[in-house]
């Protein structure tokens, strides 16, 4: 038997891969796509009000936001997802029938939100005290300063890692499979697998990952590319000297500038 | 103060400034055990200037604050023309008080015109169109007209702080704090700055300068207090403080820093 041929077979067949290309790009792309930018926007919102719980002066706020903290992040996805969209089935059932594919979304999010609260509160408190004590010191109510002063800059700090946990969330949404999805909303991995056991080989769960890398690569790059945006973009230090032109500011016939004897 | 005198920071267009009279009274504060403050007093008319001098951890910036209770004092009482202001809205009381710090804190990610602009249209509810004019004008008092577009990050210290005294003066305010505005300057910055401040003094604002510009503190201040261990030791006109110094600690200070 011919071991490199069997083994390239095994891989890249490219008839089985093209049976499943169609349920792919119609089925699969589209349903991973939901699930994660789903629970993207949803882990992002609540994942913003946990962080600001997450450093509230009330201790009655942080208490909470910590142990769901540590929980939502301390589990496994798998069991986190097949804790809720099991463990929920029955109410969910009530609400909008059998169907596993919310409770999926549901799932991730949570899984999203611990994540992503974690990010925002550290690029939060990463913000200098003085900005905060400048706002006040303004008139800035504590509330107005945190939301137009301090979240704005620590959330623009933490980008890069947002955009970490973006693709850690597209890879885990193929998690969802575990809760036994309808034919029409299988997600990449599930419907590359279904192809791969028919087929009898692995070709359709590499187009799966294909899929998943031209999601996730350009992601990372992106990562890149923010980070240094953040980095060089925005503070150029010592750029610019004072030029000597506060003499301007008197309008009249220049003023010798008292502090000048100061020095 | 005549009129071709109201040409400086504050003035252009936007009705003069009425400087308030502050007074601190026996002004106490700990932080946990550590007693910063204990008991300092200050009385600065309309339009005077106050010095604060005295050695690093001597309580000078947390005094500071106190004023306009960013950090609200355990004992006495801080006085705006006379009114206890510890009872009130803190942010109503900041509203009267601008503040400039050694660090400027320009919002480094809002362009140099909306750290002026944002302030003006939230707090005093100018319009758009009005706050940006207010903001323009009060950047051109400071020479920065041209970095109205500009990023606080792409400017020098220098520029950034007189950001920062623009972004305190276009709330009109009636008392300025500056806590070591030029400390954290290159020393070729430094003058720019201080010529604002003591333009500022003698246009009449009352001010309030922790500062280790003693040169400073001697041609612009009409009282000058040196403060050690949370107590105001000893303060007077800046010739008193300099020239005839009493306690042997301001003595001590003044022998260890000129």
């Amino acid at each position: 038997m011919d071991v490199p041929a069997t083994l390239w077979d095994s891989f890249f067949d490219w008839s089985s891969m093209r049976e499943a290309l169609g349920d792919m790009v119609t089925t699969g792309l589209p349903n991973t796509l939901i699930l994660s930018i789903t629970s993207a926007l949803i882990g992002t919102v609540l994942g913003l009000l946990l962080a600001m719980a997450g450093i509230a002066r009330r201790r009655w706020l942080r208490w909470p936001a910590r142990v769901y903290t540590d929980i939502f992040r301390g589990l496994p996805a798998v069991v986190t997802i097949l804790l809720i969209g099991v463990g929920l089935s029955q109410p969910a059932m009530e609400l909008w029938g059998p169907n596993p594919y919310p409770l999926g979304i549901l799932a991730l999010s949570l899984i999203a939100t611990a994540y992503i609260g974690e990010i925002f509160r550290s690029g939060i408190q990463s913000v200098e005290a003085g900005q905060l004590e400048a706002a006040r010191a303004l008139g800035f109510s504590h509330a107005a300063a945190m939301a137009l002063v301090i979240i704005p800059q620590g959330v623009r700090r933490v980008l890069p890692a947002w955009v970490n946990q973006l693709i850690a969330l597209i890879k885990e949404s193929s998690l969802v499979y575990f809760l036994g999805l309808a034919a029409g909303q299988r997600e990449l991995f599930r419907i590359g697998q279904d192809a791969a056991a028919n087929s009898g080989n692995q070709s359709a769960l590499v187009l799966a990952g294909l899929f998943y890398l031209a999601l996730t690569v350009p992601l990372t790059h992106l990562v890149n590319l923010v980070d240094r945006r953040l980095r060089h973009g925005r503070r150029r230090d010592g750029a610019g000297t004072d030029d000597g032109d506060m003499l301007l500011l008197t309008g009249g016939p220049p003023v010798p500038a008292r502090g000048e004897e100061a020095r | 103060m005549s009129d071709e005198e109201r040409t400086g920071p504050a003035a252009g267009g936007e009705p003069a400034f009425s400087p308030a009279g502050l007074t601190a009274r026996d002004i106490h504060l700990s932080f946990g055990r550590t007693k910063v403050l204990r008991g300092v007093d200050l009385d600065v008319p309309p339009g005077g200037t106050a010095c604060l001098i005295g050695p690093s951890g001597s309580g000078k910036s947390t005094f500071l604050r106190t004023i306009n209770r960013l950090l609200e004092p355990d004992r006495g009482d801080i006085l705006l023309d006379g009114v206890s202001v510890l009872d009130g809205d803190p942010d109503a009381l900041r509203r009267q008080i601008g503040m400039v710090f050694q660090q400027f804190n320009l919002f480094p990610h809002m362009s140099v015109l909306r750290n002026l602009t944002l302030p003006l249209r939230r707090i005093r509810k100018l319009s758009a169109d009005e706050a940006e004019e207010t903001a323009r004008r009060q950047l051109e008092l400071v020479g920065l007209a041209d970095k109205a577009g500009a990023r606080p990050g792409s400017l020098s210290g220098g520029q950034q702080q007189r950001v920062a005294i623009a972004r305190a003066l276009a709330m009109r305010p009636r008392v300025m704090l500056f806590d070591e505005a030029t400390s954290a300057l290159d020393p070729e910055l430094v003058k720019g700055v201080l010529g604002i401040m003591s333009d500022l003094s003698r246009q009449g604002m009352t001010m309030v300068v922790v500062t280790h510009e003693m040169g400073f503190a001697r041609e612009v201040a009409d009282t000058v207090a040196f403060l050690d261990r949370g107590v105001a030791v000893e303060s007077g006109p800046p010739e008193q403080i300099f020239d005839a110094p009493r306690s042997p600690r301001l003595r001590r200070f003044l022998s260890d820093v000129l």
